[in-house]
């Protein structure tokens, strides 16, 4: 019924429009010459270079890609390994209550789970007296738990279209459980984890809310630099810096998407 | 190494000669339960060196399970399973000199042709140069020379299935293990890769043991035939026995077509027995001594290549063998015709003929009254 008339192509055109009008317009005044945001007064890139001078947003994006990097790959690891137990031990009693644990800190309220953390590293520092203070440290800790249910989610779907005989196959060769682990295992589902580490990776970089609980004197990662700084009035630089954060973090869903995709069709046919 | 003619009554048949012969494998009294399902029931059964060895049976009849106890993928609940004089029943499957052959294939990905062949010999840690021969040579075997460099997604359903098989011989196993290994073929390829099949195994000297579902297979394949039914062995025999002599109703209907009828045994003597069947309306004279008792009921069945049609009452000996009825459907398949006859009591009997002269017009056709008759031992006698 709307096959041929304007209904769909409006609607899609709207929906989009809604979606990336912001985020265009922000990217547009980011090469804004004016100092005032929402005055046009002619291009130039110069809030980019003013960017680049700024020790406090260097230091601030470079804390906040260690972050990232670093918890990411704590996530992969721990995500992989609850998705393997998850997927392989199929019988074992409440694996549902497991599964579902496990995915829930994706709907959990990041300000609860920011609560629940600072809480959690409060109390660690007074009873064993480890993490001591908070920092780069805490943040790492707490951007890894979320991280890895997003891992978990991603290596689970692709494990559990793995055709297990290829292990089979593998063991009836001669390998052991752990060789096969890493010679057939391993590289089918590295895909999928190379865009869970990905996926991790952009979270980690986005996130404000967990980190403002958890971070301590002197570790403000990126977002937080940038909330504190539009609290006091919204500068051109930081429209370049959104500009430069989005592009980093669509790069990242954009590969991790294709690596997804690229994978899929050649596990079928094989 | 061909097989010398001479050597075929006694080196290729050693389950006619068991005082002789040790089994390679033997599977003593295994039983497999999934939770509370029986999927193998106490199978005891022994295979011999080089044979070619059939499992054949529905889905559900536990024959998969049984390949995968044998390559060990599976725990037997209990019992035993020895190979070539071994206790294997706790053995790793990484420790087996067993190679199995996945329906699936389950060609590594990842890996090309030429690394699939040689993952299993890299295991075993050969020098780089026996690696590559042996990878070459087994290429050759299954003629794919020129494809050691392509991907397994790169290559045909028939190709696929013969790198597998090259993989799984590449070890040199003792015992080969193959699970529907042509299933996933077209009728035309598989008919070609069967014979194929046949001729690697018998060149090798390698024991294959075979899961199938596809009798046609087993007949072809198969030195003997295991026929499975709900997780236990209902017959072992070599496919002209499984065929001609079923031991039960159960193999009589599983293999082939076969016309099965009831009927009360009144003469039974060493030489004959005369069976008396309402279904039938005539009375069934065997020309062989039963295991049975006088008034007993008991089953016929016969196949329906081995009955004759004719439009006149053709004679008998004993006042047996032959009955009447109306021809209700005919299925022309070409070499012959099925024909469907009602009897008089109901019952619907197949027989089939064969189509030996050109576009017959004098054939039997639709609504005609017609006669079958057997001879004294066409039939098999069933008592379970």
């Amino acid at each position: 019924m709307f096959r041929r008339g304007w209904f769909l192509p409006i609607a899609a055109a709207l929906g989009f429009s809604f979606l990336y009008a912001p985020i265009v317009s922000l990217v547009i005044f980011s090469f804004n010459e004016s100092r005032l945001v929402t005055v046009w007064s002619g291009f130039s890139t110069k809030w980019y270079g003013e960017l680049f001078r700024d020790p406090q947003m260097l230091g601030a994006a470079w804390l906040s890609l260690q972050i990232a990097a670093l918890s990411a790959s704590i996530a992969l690891v721990l995500g992989t390994l609850a998705a393997v137990a998850l997927v392989r031990f199929r019988r074992f009693r409440g694996r549902t209550l497991f599964s579902g644990m496990v995915s829930a800190p994706l709907v959990m309220p990041d300000v609860i789970t920011g609560l629940a953390l600072l809480l959690l590293f409060v109390a660690m520092e007074s009873f064993i007296g480890w993490p001591r203070g908070r920092g780069m440290l805490t943040i790492v800790i707490a951007h890894s738990t979320f991280c890895m249910a997003y891992v978990c989610v991603v290596v689970q779907s692709r494990l559990s279209d793995f055709d297990r005989s290829l292990e089979e196959a593998a063991m009836d060769l001669g390998a052991s459980p752990v060789r096969t682990f890493f010679d057939i295992t391993l590289p089918i589902i590295a895909p999928a984890l190379v865009s869970g580490w990905l996926l991790g990776f952009t979270l980690s970089l986005d996130d404000l809310v967990i980190a403002s609980f958890v971070s301590g004197p002197g570790s403000s990662t990126l977002p937080m630099v940038i909330f504190s700084k539009v609290r006091l009035g919204v500068s051109p630089d930081v429209n370049a810096l959104a500009t430069i954060i989005i592009g980093i973090v669509a790069t990242g869903v954009l590969i991790a998407t294709i690596i997804q995709l690229r994978s899929k069709p050649k596990k079928a046919r094989a | 190494m061909a097989k010398k003619p001479q050597q075929l009554a006694i080196d290729t048949r050693p389950w006619r000669d068991t005082a002789n012969h040790r089994p390679f494998v033997r599977i003593k009294n295994v039983t497999k339960k999934f939770g509370d399902v029986l999927a193998v029931h106490d199978v005891s059964l022994d295979i011999y060196r080089s044979e070619l060895f059939c499992l054949l049976g529905g889905s559900g009849s536990g024959k998969s399970t049984l390949l995968r106890m044998l390559a060990g993928f599976e725990q037997p609940t209990s019992g035993t399973i020895e190979i070539d004089g071994q206790d294997m029943t706790d053995v790793a499957p990484y420790n087996r000199p067993v190679n199995m052959m996945f329906q699936s294939y389950a060609l590594f990905p990842h890996m090309s042709v030429e690394q699939n062949i040689a993952y299993g010999l890299k295991r075993d840690h050969l020098p780089k140069g026996e690696i590559a021969d042996r990878v070459a040579e087994l290429l050759s075997l299954v003629k794919l020379q020129d494809y050691g460099r392509r991907r397994p997604h790169q290559l045909s359903g028939g190709q696929r299935q013969r790198v597998a098989l090259a993989r799984a011989l590449a070890k040199r196993p003792k015992l080969l293990l193959l699970d529907e290994p042509l299933g996933a073929l077209d009728k035309k390829l598989r008919e070609e890769t069967q014979f194929e099949l046949v001729k690697i195994q018998e060149s090798l000297g390698v024991t294959f043991i075979v899961v199938t579902h596809d009798q046609e297979e087993a007949m072809t394949l198969a030195t003997r035939i295991g026929v499975m039914n709900q997780g236990e062995i209902a017959m072992i025999g070599e496919p002209t026995d499984i065929y001609e002599f079923p031991n039960s109703r159960f193999v009589a209907n599983f293999i082939g077509s076969a016309n099965m009828v009831e009927g009360t045994v009144t003469e039974d003597e060493p030489g004959h027995v005369r069976i008396r069947s309402a279904e039938l309306g005539c009375d069934i004279y065997v020309g062989h001594g039963v295991d049975c008792a006088p008034d007993q009921l008991l089953w016929w069945a016969i196949r329906p290549e081995k009955m004759a049609l004719s439009r006149e009452k053709p004679f008998t000996a004993h006042d047996a063998n032959v009955t009447a009825g109306i021809v209700e459907e005919i299925a022309y398949l070409g070499d012959i015709s099925v024909y469907q006859v009602a009897l008089e009591s109901g019952k619907r009997i197949r027989v089939s003929q064969t189509n030996s002269v050109r576009g017959n017009p004098d054939a039997i056709t639709w609504d005609e009254k017609v006669y079958i008759t057997w001879s004294d031992n066409a039939g098999s006698v069933l008592t379970v």
